[in-house]
């Protein structure tokens, strides 16, 4: 097994799965998210004792947290606010906000090298498939999800793997035992993926990748300005499919981010500049050499999701890895998200944090990194790191969360405490 | 090659031609340099399998020049199980010249390194890497570590591929990882010999050697054979009983190749001997005639000589006809070293029954295994394992990837080890072999976790000393002892916290990593920069 690139590829032969995959638009899920049913739920639950990790604030020791209807309705240090809550006592204890890997195939990968199971790409051979949403094949039951939440991750950002543009990412929250009692978007960011992708016979390379972007974004815009041409079979031919099409538009129209996984510092200046063109909300993944052009990306606003393990000349393309990569962006001011990009691994989320405050990473960086950034990033309301009226995803840990030695001892995921068990433990209870 | 006589020899005439021309038994291992004469006879080769690797009796000290160092003051785990709360290490030539607590002699000339506050552990022992033969940076002409063109391929060698100019060397090296055994991948049945290396600066794949290393043997189960010749290739093996049944095949293949190897020896000694017989029957008839002849008298009559002659006939000796040996079998001499032991054989094996299965067969066709390799299920069978003395190496939490890696659990390590056996915290990975540390660090966390206790001087032996005796070479490396290579790492910070970084590691006590003064020249020529 090798890693390959941030999105844990392995050498995966064509997929076969059956059925039509291709991605039908969705509407964002509901704005009120009802939490898992592993738990009776409170009415009002409350967290006291322990101290409170936030972006932005300073740590809040004795903290009393008031969650009411799956969000945070307070959070303070006056004990009376738990009153007629269920209470949760962490004296001693750290509690954050629930941790979010935001590039991962958790839910739609049971067993990468089986066909059964894989939901993470367009099965058929395209480059572009932007209609496909990832959400519609998600598997809010899979066995990793549980697994990788006894580390401490509530919520997970689930992407498409294959082709060019690879489709829509969905937000996953890691409880409910039905899609739309998980998802908390379908349809979180458009992804564009620069390696790794085949078309035909062999790989497609970066300068082609953008002569088939600019093809794709030039036909966007005449169908959006032309839709009803479009309709009346009076358009030349397009460059995509209409659901394609229709994805792109509201990328166009700033309404879906779009996540370019690029690595050279070449093409992710390239990036930069296709975005300006086409005023996207544009964000970095991988982003091997972003530390080289740290201080464009600050200046366009263009946020970076790394994976900080990389180091050296992993290949052809990505010479330049450094295991400082996500400090020297910070500290340029760019906003910085961590991944595994990984599946039945993102568990490993904080060891990869642990990793990077090593390489020079301030602390309350990587927690930002692991708890707001990704919400702000993909401009999700309602979450992130710990504040009142956001949906109430929390971890209670023994101590410093990106330790080895410390472990996660409570989750609360949309206000409910949510189970650590998972088959992992239960054959541990097995064999031991 | 053959002398040729009508008669006897001269006493002393060389009985072959071998001193100046090829060996009379083909090409072997051994010195084609024999010369024999009467009554002596070159050698029989050897089977080549037993001939072991020319440096397998020794390990030089080619470190000599290093320096002298003394750290002093720190906490030392010593990679048995020991720990000295506030002790010394001397370095000199390259080996460990003296340990133990209190500050130790410098000796004159001695650089003294003050390690206060500091941890200091032996180097890192990896049993499984494919660093060198799938190197960085990865690419299709980097791909030289599974020889696909066969499912089973014992002759291959993987130090014949190594890439030294690997860029993960170096840096496995500033993750405090000093040796590491390079082992073919798992995509064949048998996939050839395992290389166990040194990691320092080289040209070659050979200078990385480690002087007298066994060669390790690399054999897979289960999913990886079946999938890459069966499923993608059309081929064989298509299913665990083929796989079985071509690895059964390979092996009672090279049992047979031991006896005809055996019965070869056997019967040219014989030929041999009985040559020296005819020999001795010759010089005895010849001294026979002689007599006869000379009882003819001083002025013999040709009619005397004649009877004498009649009586006394002159033997023909058929010359000696040497037959070559058994022809050479690059698989059947690999897996014969594997049956009698000079080869450690290492199995990449996910599932508790897939072990089983790989240990019936080892029962049946007469091998042992030194070690399993992945093993996610090894908790499931922990206690036959330890019983037979059978390595684990495996991950601290990798799991899922394929269907036989679903029951991996975090506590496999932890719970291996509760049990007497031998855990080993292997990375299989380039990019994790520059953080054994912590991969035993969630090991030893995951057991405690779970209730069962195990303390940082313990589960320091899953990176040092375990993995030195599973690839055979803990009479150099795995523990911090007198005498032992001075393969040394003093972090910064304690080696379980994320937080902590190798800070000095000196492999045959030479600095080969100092965190504040990184080399200006990186170790690989594929990174030099302008």
């Amino acid at each position: 097994m090798k890693r390959r690139q941030m999105l844990g590829l392995v050498g995966v032969g064509a997929l076969l799965l059956a059925g039509d995959a291709l991605g039908q638009e969705r509407k964002p899920a509901a704005k009120k998210p009802t939490g898992p049913a592993e738990q009776p739920s409170p009415k009002r639950l409350a967290i006291v004792g322990a101290t409170l990790h936030r972006t932005g604030a300073e740590p809040l020791a004795d903290a009393v947290i008031v969650i009411e209807n799956g969000r945070i309705v307070s959070i303070g240090t006056d004990r009376g606010a738990a009153a007629n809550a269920t209470t949760l006592d962490v004296r001693g204890k750290l509690v954050t906000g629930g941790l979010i890997d935001p590039l991962t195939r958790v839910g739609v990968t049971e067993v990468d090298l089986e066909a059964q199971g894989r939901d993470d790409a367009f099965t058929g051979e395209r480059a572009i498939a932007a209609g496909f949403a990832v959400a519609d094949g998600y598997d809010p039951v899979s066995p990793i999800v549980a697994i990788t939440r006894r580390e401490g991750l509530t919520s997970v950002g689930v992407i498409p793997v294959s082709g060019l543009v690879t489709g829509q990412s969905a937000w996953a929250d890691l409880a409910g035992e039905l899609p739309d009692k998980a998802l908390g978007s379908r349809s979180l960011a458009l992804h564009v993926l620069f390696d790794d992708f085949q078309l035909g016979s062999g790989p497609v390379n970066h300068a082609t990748a953008f002569y088939l972007l600019r093809e794709l974004f030039d036909d966007a815009n005449i169908f959006r300005a032309k839709r009803g041409d479009f309709e009346k079979r009076q358009l030349r031919s397009l460059a995509a499919s209409r659901l394609d099409l229709d994805v792109v538009t509201r990328v166009l129209e700033g309404k879906l981010p779009v996540v370019f996984h690029a690595d050279r510092a070449a093409d992710i200046s390239n990036v930069i500049t296709f975005a300006k063109t086409y005023k996207l909300r544009a964000i970095i993944a991988s982003a091997a050499e972003g530390w080289k052009v740290a201080g464009e990306l600050a200046a366009a606003k263009i946020p970076a999701i790394v994976y900080p393990l990389d180091e050296g000349p992993r290949d052809l393309v990505a010479r330049g890895a450094r295991e400082d990569n996500a400090a020297l962006l910070v500290k340029a001011g760019v906003s910085v998200a961590l991944s595994s990009g990984e599946s039945h691994n993102a568990r490993k989320l904080r060891q990869v944090a642990g990793n990077a405050v090593r390489a020079g990473l301030p602390h309350t960086a990587a927690l930002d990194a692991l708890t707001d950034a990704p919400a702000r990033i993909f401009g999700l309301e309602g979450y992130g790191s710990p504040k009142e009226k956001r949906v109430a995803n929390l971890a209670v840990w023994s101590g410093d969360p990106l330790e080895l030695s410390s472990r996660c001892e409570h989750l609360i995921i949309r206000g409910r405490q949510v189970s650590l068990a998972s088959r992992q433990t239960a054959l541990l209870e097995k064999y031991r | 090659m053959l002398f040729s006589i009508g008669c006897l020899p001269a006493p002393g005439t060389p009985r072959t031609a071998a001193a100046s021309g090829p060996h009379p038994y083909g090409e072997t291992n051994e010195p084609a340099s024999a010369t024999a004469t009467l009554g002596t006879w070159a050698p029989l080769p050897t089977a080549p399998w037993r001939i072991g690797r020319p440096s397998s009796k020794d390990h030089p000290n080619s470190r000599a020049d290093a320096p002298t160092i003394l750290l002093q003051n720190a906490r030392i785990l010593l990679g048995n199980g020991g720990e000295l709360a506030r002790g010394h290490v001397l370095l000199e030539k390259g080996r460990i010249a003296s340990i133990g607590e209190g500050p130790g002699d410098p000796p004159k000339g001695a650089e003294v390194i003050d390690a206060n506050g500091k941890t200091i552990t032996p180097g890192f022992v990896d049993t499984h890497s494919h660093m060198g033969v799938y190197p960085m940076p990865s690419a299709h002409a980097h791909e030289d570590g599974n020889e696909l063109s066969a499912p089973l391929s014992a002759g291959a060698r993987t130090v014949d591929a190594i890439w030294p100019f690997d860029p993960a060397f170096e840096r496995a090296v500033a993750g405090g990882t000093t040796t590491v055994q390079v082992l073919p991948g798992s995509a064949n049945l048998i996939g050839g010999r395992a290389t166990t290396i040194k990691l320092h600066p080289a040209s070659t794949g050979a200078e990385l050697v480690f002087p007298g290393a066994p060669y390790g043997l690399k054999m897979a189960c289960g999913e990886n054979p079946k999938r890459v010749h069966g499923r993608e290739k059309k081929g064989a093996p298509a299913t665990r009983m083929g796989n079985l049944t071509l690895q059964r095949g390979a092996f009672l293949k090279a049992r047979r190749h031991i006896e005809q190897w055996d019965a070869w020896r056997a019967t040219e000694s014989e030929r041999r001997a009985s040559f020296d017989r005819k020999v001795a029957d010759l010089a005895k008839k010849q001294g026979g005639l002689a007599d006869a002849r000379a009882a003819c008298g001083n002025h013999p009559s040709e009619r005397c000589l004649a009877r004498a002659e009649d009586k006394h006939p002159t033997p023909v000796l058929e010359p000696f006809e040497p037959r070559l040996p058994p022809e050479r079998d690059l698989d059947s001499e690999t897996l014969a070293g594997a049956l009698e032991g000079s080869l450690l054989v290492h199995v990449h094996c996910y599932r508790s029954d897939d072990m089983g299965s790989m240990l019936a067969l080892s029962d049946e066709v007469g091998f042992k295994v030194a070690s399993f390799h992945h093993a996610l299920e090894a908790y499931k069978i922990r206690d036959e394992l330890t019983r037979r003395g059978i390595a684990v190496s495996t991950w601290a939490d990798w799991f899922g990837f394929k269907l036989e890696a679903y029951d991996g659990i975090p506590e496999n390590l932890a719970l291996v080890h509760a049990a007497g056996g031998s855990a080993v915290v292997h990375t299989d990975s380039s990019e994790g072999v520059r953080r054994l540390n912590q991969e035993a660090s969630k090991g030893m966390w995951s057991g405690r976790n779970a209730g069962i206790q195990i303390t940082e001087a313990e589960a320091i032996r899953w990176v040092t000393e375990n993995p030195a005796k599973a690839l055979g070479v803990d009479r150099w490396v795995g523990t911090l002892e007198v005498g032992k290579d001075a393969d040394v790492v003093v972090w910064g910070g304690n080696p379980f916290s994320v937080y902590g970084r190798a800070e000095l590691v000196f492999v045959d006590g030479i600095l080969r990593h100092d965190l504040k003064n990184p080399p200006k020249r990186s170790w690989s020529d594929f990174e030099v920069k302008p």
